[in-house]
């Protein structure tokens, strides 16, 4: 065990996994830096930290530094996952995503499905997401409803470094197209991540805290938030069953249930604005499947039915916060049927 | 370089394969025999042949909505593509994929693709796992899927990456239903992916000769260099963008006149038999042969289990 940046994580479990198995392949925008220019290569190492030293140790044909070109970086991933490769493609920013939709929507999450079964494509597509950093409406987005809405993609989103780990091996590993969604205002975040050959199966939630009164779903950043809260709560003697999700499909709907059932309270918080979101789907499936378990109304965190906006104040206004999830909290234990 | 008699019996049969089939789909659509949207390669036979035939089971291809035509000159069982587009269980893609997605990664034939444009980057990967090994990988495009931003995005991509890629651009004059001198801005499809910095080729996509000639100087330049390279063939689709379409943007006697003037399997049966490679006979005896194997693969792909409700749900994942 050793306490380690998510950011370092994921860097050294893409190494790990590219040192295990010479069919693993990295590709995308500057995750080397510096080609063609005077600074030469790995002059950047990957702007986010993530592929620093991969270059120079599996070279070019291994670590693969393209054009600012999001749909040839997923066509060309997919292309050799195809046909032997597990590709790794990074989309620097997830906003990117409306750039490659269909080589993700219409081709990579398909083809094994329009094939009859016959093919693999074992190909993980990295995407930094998330506020936080006043980045506005283009590059500050959580875009996990709309991946998880489309069958054939698995969709991840660690929230510690020791999860990082076991999930990107899994997904490195896993036979189906995984989105791996990274958090940018986590990539900094410590924690203990377990030493040598780690997996984390997908579609099995983390249970972070146990409490009796109200279930706390959250992914990635929202954990923290959650924790946070929970904290506050605490003290007025509330207690929280907060669940990481983890992946978000396969989605571990046991885990959900079983807390709710136990709590009869359910506050979901979730980065992304409301409409058709995660927050929705998780408040469709406990009120399907566990309605009289329920005391009161679901209640959801998110962000507005809005772009994310630029100003401090404004980011700050969007996004969801501890404080925001403490009073949607102390409204669900305050309410009495009419 | 002379090909021998069973290579050209080969190309000839694989060429007479796909008109037959397509012939045949187009007749039993019109029967409301198959269903949904079908896209018919008739007319081209000599491009899908004419590359394909230099090709071997780790070189990959990938196609177009129009992809019938590729799928069974890169080696995809015939009986089993009937049976897929007939909606069955025992199709090559177990009913799931139909016209527009039929598809067999085991001979490297990549799938047809519902959406235009969208094979060049997937053809890119494909050149990266053959580069490795000294194989090539093609796209094939039509004149409309020239024009797709992604098209542009595969060919920088194959030429900064140094990638053994061929695009190869099937003009036959029709983006759907709209002329190729509208939809294509710049005077030349070839010139334009020459300015990505790739070599090009040309050659008249009704002559297998020519087709198959140019083709084994593309491959063999791409396999050496392992860079990629363009290829433009001009050629002529008979039927329409799709089945039902009408045509109306034809000319005047426009579809008498490539049959007629155009047409590649009349052009190979002349040039061999004017040469003296085959003979009428031998011709005759592929074509008896090529219409009783469509007429067998009908027969088996109606009588052909089909999909049961519960199917739906497999294959969407291998483990979930």
């Amino acid at each position: 065990m050793a306490i380690k940046m998510i950011r370092e994580a994921i860097l050294e479990t893409i190494d790990a996994e590219m040192a295990r198995d010479e069919s693993v392949i990295m590709l995308g925008e500057d995750i080397v830096g510096g080609n063609g220019a005077p600074g030469g290569p790995e002059a950047i190492g990957g702007i986010w930290s993530t592929s620093t030293g991969l270059w120079a140790k599996y070279g070019p044909d291994r670590v693969i530094d393209t054009p600012i070109s999001e749909s040839a970086i997923i066509g060309a991933a997919s292309g050799a996952a195809l046909t032997g490769k597990r590709a790794i493609a990074e989309i620097m920013f997830a906003d990117f995503i409306g750039v490659c939709m269909d080589q993700i929507w219409n081709q990579v999450a398909k083809f094994r499905y329009m094939f009859g079964g016959k093919s693999t494509c074992p190909i993980v597509i990295r995407m930094v997401y998330g506020a936080g950093f006043n980045a506005a409406a283009q590059h500050s987005q959580s875009i996990h409803a709309m991946v998880t809405a489309m069958p054939g993609l698995k969709v991840v989103m660690p929230s510690t470094p020791a999860d990082a780990k076991g999930l990107l091996t899994q997904a490195i590993r896993d036979d189906d197209p995984v989105i791996f969604l990274e958090h940018k205002a986590l990539y900094a975040v410590k924690g203990d991540v377990p030493d040598g050959e780690y997996l984390i199966p997908f579609g099995h939630a983390r249970h972070v805290t146990q409490g009796d009164d109200i279930t706390l779903l959250a992914t990635g950043m929202m954990v923290g938030f959650a924790e946070k809260a929970a904290k506050q709560l605490a003290e007025d003697g509330i207690g929280c069953d907060i669940i990481d999700l983890r992946t978000t499909s396969p989605l571990d709907e046991e885990a959900i249930l079983d807390s709710v059932e136990r709590t009869g309270r359910l506050l979901i918080v979730d980065e992304s604005p409301p409409r058709c979101s995660l927050a929705t789907d998780l408040s469709a499936i406990v009120a399907n499947k566990a309605f009289a378990s329920l005391r009161a109304p679901i209640e959801m965190v998110t962000a507005p039915h809005t772009p994310v906006p630029f100003a401090r104040e404004l980011e700050s206004a969007y996004l969801p916060s501890p404080d925001k999830i403490v009073t949607a909290a102390t409204r669900l234990m305050s309410y009495k049927r009419g | 370089m002379q090909l021998s008699r069973d290579a050209l019996l080969k190309a000839y049969r694989q060429m007479k394969t796909i008109r037959a089939f397509e012939n045949r789909l187009h007749d039993e659509i019109a029967l409301g025999e198959i269903a949904g949207f079908t896209h018919l390669y008739a007319g081209q036979e000599a491009c899908a042949v004419g590359v394909c035939e230099h090709l071997g089971p780790k070189d990959y291809i990938i196609s177009t909505h129009r992809g019938h035509g590729h799928c069974i000159a890169k080696g995809c069982d015939v009986v089993d593509m009937m049976k897929e587009l007939y909606g069955s269980r025992e199709g090559l893609c177990k009913g799931r994929g139909g016209s527009m997605h039929i598809a067999d990664v085991n001979v490297g034939m990549l799938g047809a693709n519902g959406i235009v444009g969208a094979g060049a980057p997937i053809a890119v990967g494909a050149g990266i796992s053959a580069k490795a090994t000294g194989h090539v990988s093609i796209a094939f495009s039509g004149d409309g899927a020239c024009n797709q931003g992604t098209t542009f995005e595969a060919m920088n991509m194959a030429v900064v990456l140094k990638v053994p890629v061929i695009f190869v651009y099937e003009n036959n004059h029709y983006s759907e239903h709209t002329g190729v001198d509208y939809a294509v801005g710049a005077d030349s499809i070839l010139d334009r992916a020459g300015a990505f910095g790739m070599k090009t080729f040309r050659a008249d996509g009704t002559d297998f000769f020519a087709v198959y000639e140019t083709m084994r100087e593309v491959i063999e330049y791409c396999r050496t260099t392992k860079l990629p390279a363009a290829v433009e063939l001009d050629t002529e689709r008979y039927f329409g963008h799709f089945e039902g379409d009408p045509q109306r943007y034809r000319g005047p006697g426009e579809l008498d006149r490539i049959r007629e003037e155009r047409d590649c399997l009349k052009t190979f049966r002349e040039k061999v038999t004017e040469a003296k490679l085959l003979d009428g006979a031998d011709i005759d005896a592929v074509d008896a042969e090529v219409e009783a194997l469509i007429d067998r693969a009908v027969a088996e792909a109606k009588a052909a289990e089909k999909p049961k409700p519960e199917h739906v749900l497999e294959d969407v994942y291998i483990s979930y």
